[in-house]
């Protein structure tokens, strides 16, 4: 009746783990009754959960982020802890079996669900404003893919408390994730949670590319488009790309899993490399998905905060579609050691190397835009910089290891650890943090705290540092990765101040929530009431703080790059001929729709049912699904009418006085 | 925002650029997202494809293509699809005429041959499995399984979704939505014969030497 389930899959023996639960649960109901207590949830359910904007699904896919990304902190904190201590004869605190959980656990919440929906959230947020329209392609679609995300989150924290993780590290290569040597539920939590999730990025990502390419303002041409639409462009038609080749690999492993296929077994002729060949075809493709969206957000950021044009345009778009094409040419060299041969890594090691170029020109081009600029210090900018610096690091020590010989030393030791580390927070989260501060007013209406974000900024960097930089020299010394345990005494003091650097990263984490807890408490001292923050070049900056769902009354006439900076000049110089009194139409706008939070229920259902073995409640779940489809394909009327009255309202209380 | 704003337009005679006219209408970009889906629908069965190529020779002692595959069969199977394409085109003609019989009657053809086509697959693979070539003998027998499979579930898919349109062509008649929806299942119906023309080359008629 329940498959594998019993009450065995609580882990009632291991302390941590209980107690990790139990916190979960608690903050979970606490939520939950905090909700109900305070008849919250109408205006939940009405406004947010089954919201269609893309302004709303962008929020939520960063909130979603920012809490998986305590989870994923506790975890790295977690190993710091345990290899500060784990040396000789003292054994850490965490059993072997445990600590290889929390390393794959780390590793695919950070990539799946903090890095992804952070970067799909601002991307969800800003492109349609940028490119001056109202919504997205699809924005039904829009918000199944936010659910269906959020889904796979709840898989892995459910893994917490019923069964157990995956002990196979973050990319489980077979044949230690087939079923002969992983036979618990730990890998089909990880498969499963990924397979649903990574249907709704490749949803979104169709969702976005559709979007840029054919919806944008009259007069934006693909070369007037600002660099955060094109980053996205370029990063969603990886997703496109690259996502489905995940799938196919992922329904392989499920396939020799659940059904006794052959494909990477050892025996009847598996072939465990193809497994590894097909995970970095996306893997790869995906670290690019991951740093192009935050590439956009510094040139967004640099221009803004320089009071300058972005240096080289052009150049910057080439740069990215060239890294966009060469991702897809340099999978192997995630395992020169495979044994290849030497031609077949040498191309592949040089065209890893030649990825360096056009970074190297975009970090040209923004070092470009800031001289002779007048630079304005304000929270964003700062992680900017900080980036600026530590990327170039990253990246040198990123062409170290695409030397096929170099790699071959370093492979697998915390040298890898520390580059992917270098390039993933000091880029990625960087930029979601610089795009998360630079947003936030657009979305919120009023801007955050400058001093508590100075001092998380200043905490992440000088904690990343500290963190990281002893892991590459462990690297060198030839520490291998995911220790729990290990003899080498000399190791033991590089590894007490990368713990001591998580702790500092910890400091930067509670100025974060500082930061946000404050700017909310003071937020009518902090209102914006432009709905130009920053003297912005684009055009979210021309509308209110926050936007009305229907972002423009008008589409705006785009004339050129930098389209709302160029507004402004032409109403400075009194050419700007305005309608007066403006003349509002009514604006068609899609309804909202609970079907992204039914299917995603479904998704849960299924998933938790195909992980358990529950055949029936799988079939229930799957046809779940189908029936809510054909409810969501029978409805007539997908879009409600605002009347021009209440447009005209909106703007009598939100006036908005650059375009005045 | 509360300015239309309204510079006038330089330089006479200018052809409007493509890019610059602003949003596509939604028949466009229903097509367009559908198409941008499939591409990916593609690259998966790229991922599949190579993976059989790999795997193709490692039969670990169990059965070849050589051995297992009826060439014939196949050919009939093939005929049906590509057949059922041309009816599926016939469909789509007479959607764009808003005529309701000649879209049932193509819609139900279609699904007639897409059904034979299924029929006679699940025909071989019983027969196969009946031989004892099921998927968990060989890496090869697994990567054909799955490659063939999956694009059957990709034609029962279709069969599905044919069906749920017609019960709509009838129930709402050309609504912009169904019309946008049909659009799209042609598209979904034409892209799995490419699939199917890729698979019947590379894995029965290179297999069955």
């Amino acid at each position: 009746m329940l498959g594998k389930l019993s009450w065995s899959a609580v882990p009632i023996n291991e302390p941590i783990d209980m107690i990790a639960s139990c916190l979960m649960i608690l903050a979970i109901v606490g939520i939950l009754i905090g909700i109900t207590v305070k008849g919250h949830w109408p205006y939940l359910w009405r406004e947010w959960l089954t919201s269609v904007d893309h302004k709303r699904i962008g929020v939520m896919y960063c909130l979603l982020a920012m809490v998986m990304l305590l989870r994923g902190f506790t975890d790295a904190i977690m190993m710091r802890a345990q290899q500060a201590f784990a040396v000789g004869g003292a054994q850490g605190y965490l059993p072997a079996e445990h600590y290889d959980q929390v390393f794959s656990a780390h590793g695919t919440i950070m990539i799946f669900f903090v890095a992804m929906p952070f970067i799909v959230g601002l991307m969800n947020f800003a492109v349609p404003l940028q490119l001056g329209v109202r919504d997205v392609a699809f924005p039904t679609l829009n918000s199944i893919s936010l659910w269906l995300a959020a889904s796979g989150a709840l898989l892995v924290n459910i893994s917490l408390v019923i069964g157990n993780f995956a002990r196979t590290g973050w990319f489980a290569y077979p044949p230690l994730s087939e079923l002969r040597f992983s036979p618990d539920v730990g890998v089909d939590y990880y498969l499963w949670a990924l397979q649903i999730s990574g249907v709704g990025t490749l949803l979104g990502g169709v969702n976005l590319v559709t979007t840029i390419l054919k919806l944008r303002a009259p007069g934006m041409s693909y070369m007037r488009m600002p660099m955060f639409c094109w980053t996205a462009l370029a990063s969603n038609l990886l997703i496109v790309a690259a996502f489905p080749v995940l799938t196919a690999a992922f329904a392989m492993l499920l396939l020799d899993r659940y059904l006794g296929f052959h494909f990477f077994t050892v025996g009847h002729g598996g072939n465990m490399m193809m497994y590894v060949n097909l995970f970095w075809v996306w893997g790869h493709p995906e670290v690019y998905i991951l740093i192009l969206p935050p590439f956009g957000v510094f040139s967004e950021v640099t221009a803004t905060f320089s009071g300058k044009p972005l240096f080289g345009y052009r150049s910057m778009v080439a740069a990215t579609l060239a890294i966009c094409v060469l991702s897809f040419m340099v999978w192997l060299h995630h395992f020169f050691t495979m044994g290849a041969g030497a031609n077949v890594n040498a191309v592949f090691g040089i065209v890893s190397m030649v990825i360096a170029v056009p970074t190297g020109v975009k970090i040209f081009n923004w070092l470009f835009t800031m001289y002779g600029g007048r630079v304005r210090f304000a929270v964003p900018i700062l992680w900017t910089i900080g980036f600026m610096i530590t990327f170039a690091i990253g990246g040198a020590t990123g062409v170290l290891l695409a030397i096929p010989p170099v790699d071959f030393i370093v492979h697998d030791t915390v040298f890898l650890i520390a580059h992917f580390h270098n390039v993933i927070i000091a880029g990625v989260l960087f930029g979601a943090f610089a795009g998360y501060n630079y947003w936030f007013p657009k979305a919120f209406g009023f801007t955050l705290d400058e001093g508590w974000g100075k001092a998380a900024f200043w905490c992440w960097l000088i904690g990343f540092y500290l963190a990281f930089m002893p892991l590459y020299w462990l690297g060198l010394e030839g520490m291998p990765r995911r220790m729990q345990h290990y003899q080498e005494v000399g190791w033991q003091p590089w590894l007490m101040v990368a713990g001591a650097g998580a702790v500092v990263i910890l400091a930067g984490i509670a100025c974060q929530i500082i930061q946000l807890a404050v700017s909310i408490r003071t937020r009518d001292r902090r209102r914006d009431t432009t709905g130009d923050p920053w003297n912005g070049r684009t055009l979210e900056w021309a509308t209110p703080s926050p936007p009305p769902m229907w972002n423009f009354a008008e589409l705006p006439q785009v004339e050129g790059e930098d389209a709302f900076w160029q507004m402004k000049q032409l109403a400075r110089d009194g050419k700007l001929r305005a309608a007066v009194p403006p003349a509002y139409r009514a604006i068609e706008m899609p309804k909202n729709s609970p079907t992204g939070f039914i299917t995603a229920f479904f998704a849960v259902v299924t998933g938790f049912a195909l992980i358990w073995h529950i055949w029936w409640m799988a079939g229930l779940g799957l046809l779940g699904a189908f029936a809510t489809t054909l409810v969501f394909a029978w409805r007539d009327v997908a879009e409600a009418e605002i009347p021009a009255e209440v447009v005209a309202q909106f703007y009598e209380a939100h006036p908005v006085e650059t375009l005045r | 925002m509360t300015t239309a704003i309204a510079v006038s337009h330089g330089g006479h005679g200018v052809p409007p650029i493509p890019s610059m006219e602003g949003p596509a209408p939604k028949r466009i970009v229903v097509s367009f997202g559908f198409w941008i889906f499939l591409l990916s629908d593609i690259v998966m069965f790229s991922a599949i494809f190579a993976t059989y190529a790999v795997l193709a020779r490692a039969t670990a002692g169990g059965p070849t293509g050589a051995q297992l595959f009826h060439l014939t069969t196949v050919g009939v199977e093939t005929t049906c699809l590509l057949l059922s394409t041309f009816t599926c085109g016939l469909m789509s003609l007479a959607i764009n005429l808003g005529r309701r019989g000649a879209t049932y009657l193509g819609g139900a053809v279609t699904f007639l041959l897409g059904a034979v086509f299924l029929t006679l697959e699940i025909r071989e693979f019983a027969a196969m499995f009946a031989e004892g070539a099921t998927p968990q003998r060989s890496a090869f027998l697994s990567g054909f399984f799955t490659l063939v499979g999956c694009h059957g579930l990709h034609v029962a898919i279709g069969l599905i979704w044919l069906t749920v349109m017609m019960v709509q062509v009838a129930s709402k008649g050309f609504s912009p939505f169904v019309h946008h929806r049909l659009l799209c299942f042609s598209l979904f119906w034409h892209a799995l014969d490419i699939i199917w023309v890729a698979l019947f080359s590379i894995v029965y008629l290179m297999g069955a030497r």
